[in-house]
């Protein structure tokens, strides 16, 4: 099936747009749904961000079938919110931070999609993430270690890898 | 009593110096989205959870680092009339959705009104930060720092692999979305403005147009955005933006060269019709208000009017909006009648 909007490419993205109680589908490719979704959001007659994360979450490689529910086991749902995961594919939100958990399994295709990658690199919460920063500074130094020995500068690497086990000693004591 | 003094004044008092680049960017804007361990988050939260979840922040504004930034005046969103949230919107201090649906939603909003920290909207705790001309830079360092803050007082719900865990996917890692408001005439006038939207769009920026009541974007104002969170520091976000930024900000500069260079007698005649209109005119749609001040705009960054300074021009962008020529004139007034106040009050403004 052709895309809705170039008639060009073919069409890998369903949408469902509901505007007053109407409900009309889309099929459109995915250059065109970026587009849409990313030049006109949340203005009437264009895409919201959430239609194009339902479209994106119901999305189904390979497959010309458009039906959701069947691939999404019934049972799955937030156990502390009780958010259901068809829930979330039709309002694109979780409801709790615990959602993230019980839905780990099907979000990296999500992010991916979304963002282009799956896991955080950037600011950590200090008291939280306390561990996370360690051990980043830990890849950080063994990364550096690697390379003084490739370079054969001992000196350098016999400091880096005593600040290594310093490192890993708060990290195991934590 | 809800705090009016932030609905009286069109222009905010972080508005009235121009900043760096200001020829080109109208402001800065950084925001980053949190949310508290163990509470759902607002759609899903019951009147009691958003009530404490809105105790637990506002205890954060007795800290004295907090109060380092200027004072915050918390504003319940309950306590406002429906002209008053009207006008914080179209100043960009709350969402619409902030406005419009939330439970127990709130806002502290500083001083000079260049932070607003926003309570239960689509997260918890969304910290934004407005800034004149292209300072994105130190709108982010100043959104950080009121985030290390709030971090000291409450337990934020963070995921080792997905970092900030918000209400929508499109937020989670950073929670931080930067952008950048930028004034762009000499390119939609080249016709160079698709080409160069497209391409910003092939790094992970997203581009809105600025919305009137219709859905076409006015007054060549155009905000960009970082669209990624996941996977990208912010400090590599900021940079991101501020390199396209820059890279627009030499683009828009030489199409205006051009413009002026190679039509010169068109331009003036373009501009001085533009600024004659708007001084004249007894009736002005919102669509004509936007795109005759983007020309006179253009023609005192370009020098051909010099009677005019740029403030009274970005008063006007928020003056001629709805909320605000209610809030002048008359709550009740027909589109029609809008039209007729919208062309007096330009009037009145430029005509000096
Ligand atoms: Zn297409
Ligand atoms: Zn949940």
């Amino acid at each position: 099936m052709q895309c809705q909007e170039c008639g060009k490419r073919p069409a890998t993205l369903h949408f469902t747009k509901i505007v007053n109680g109407e409900k009309t589908e889309f099929r459109i490719c995915e250059t065109c749904a970026r587009e849409k979704g990313e030049i006109i959001p949340g203005t009437t007659g264009g895409f919201s961000i959430h239609n194009l994360l339902s479209g994106f979450l119901d999305f189904n490689p390979g497959s010309h079938s458009h039906n959701p529910s069947a691939k999404i086991p019934e049972n799955l749902r937030c156990e502390e919110c009780g958010l259901t995961y068809s829930q979330f594919s039709k309002i694109g939100r979780f409801g709790c931070s615990s959602c993230y958990k019980y839905f780990n399994d099907r979000l990296d295709p999500l992010f991916k999609r979304v963002h282009g990658n799956t896991v955080h690199v950037g600011k950590v919460p200090k008291r939280a993430g306390n561990h996370i920063q360690v051990k980043r500074k830990l890849d950080e130094l063994r990364q550096k270690l690697q390379e003084r020995i490739l370079q054969e500068e001992f000196e350098e690497a016999a400091r880096l890898r005593d600040e290594i086990r310093e490192l890993e000693k708060t990290l195991s004591a934590e | 009593m809800p705090n009016l003094r932030f609905t009286e004044q069109p222009l905010s008092k972080w508005m009235s110096s121009g900043g760096k680049d200001s020829d080109i960017v109208i402001s800065s804007r950084v925001r980053i989205a949190r949310n508290l361990l163990y509470a759902p988050f607002p759609m899903l939260a019951t009147s009691e959870q958003s009530e404490d979840v809105l105790k637990r922040l506002e205890d954060v504004l007795d800290d004295e680092r907090i109060q380092a930034f200027g004072k915050l005046y918390p504003i319940l969103l309950e306590d406002l009339d429906d002209l008053d949230k009207k006008i914080l919107v179209e100043k960009h201090l709350i969402s619409p959705s902030l406005a419009n649906e939330s439970k127990s939603g709130a806002v502290f909003i500083s001083e000079d009104e260049s932070l607003s920290i926003m309570v239960n909207e689509e997260d918890h705790l969304r910290i934004q930060c407005l800034y004149p001309g292209f300072q994105v830079q130190e709108a982010w360092e100043k959104a950080t720092s009121v985030d290390d803050i709030f971090e000291d007082h409450v337990d934020y719900a963070f995921d080792d692999n997905r970092g900030f865990l918000t209400s929508c996917p499109t937020n989670v890692g950073t929670g931080l979305r930067a952008s950048v408001m930028m004034h762009l005439p000499a390119l939609v006038l080249t016709g160079q403005i698709n080409r160069i939207l497209s391409a910003v769009s092939q790094v992970g920026l997203t581009v809105r147009g600025i919305y009137g009541e219709g859905s076409e974007a006015m007054g060549n104002l155009f905000q960009i955005s970082n669209q990624i969170t996941l996977g990208q520091s912010e400090d590599e976000i900021i940079e991101n933006l501020y390199s396209v930024v820059l890279q627009i900000i030499d683009h828009e500069k030489a199409a205006r060269e051009t413009l002026l260079k190679e039509s010169h007698l068109r331009m003036m005649d373009r501009v001085m019709r533009s600024y004659g209109i708007l001084s004249h005119a007894a009736i002005m749609e919102s669509k004509e208000a936007a795109q005759r001040l983007s020309d006179v705009r253009l023609g005192v960054d370009l020098g051909l009017i010099d009677s005019l300074s740029p403030q009274v021009l970005n008063e006007l962008n928020v003056m001629t909006q709805p909320g605000f020529l209610q809030k002048i004139y008359s709550e009740n007034m027909s589109p029609g009648e809008r039209d007729m106040y919208r062309a007096m009050l330009i009037r009145d403004k430029m005509g000096k």
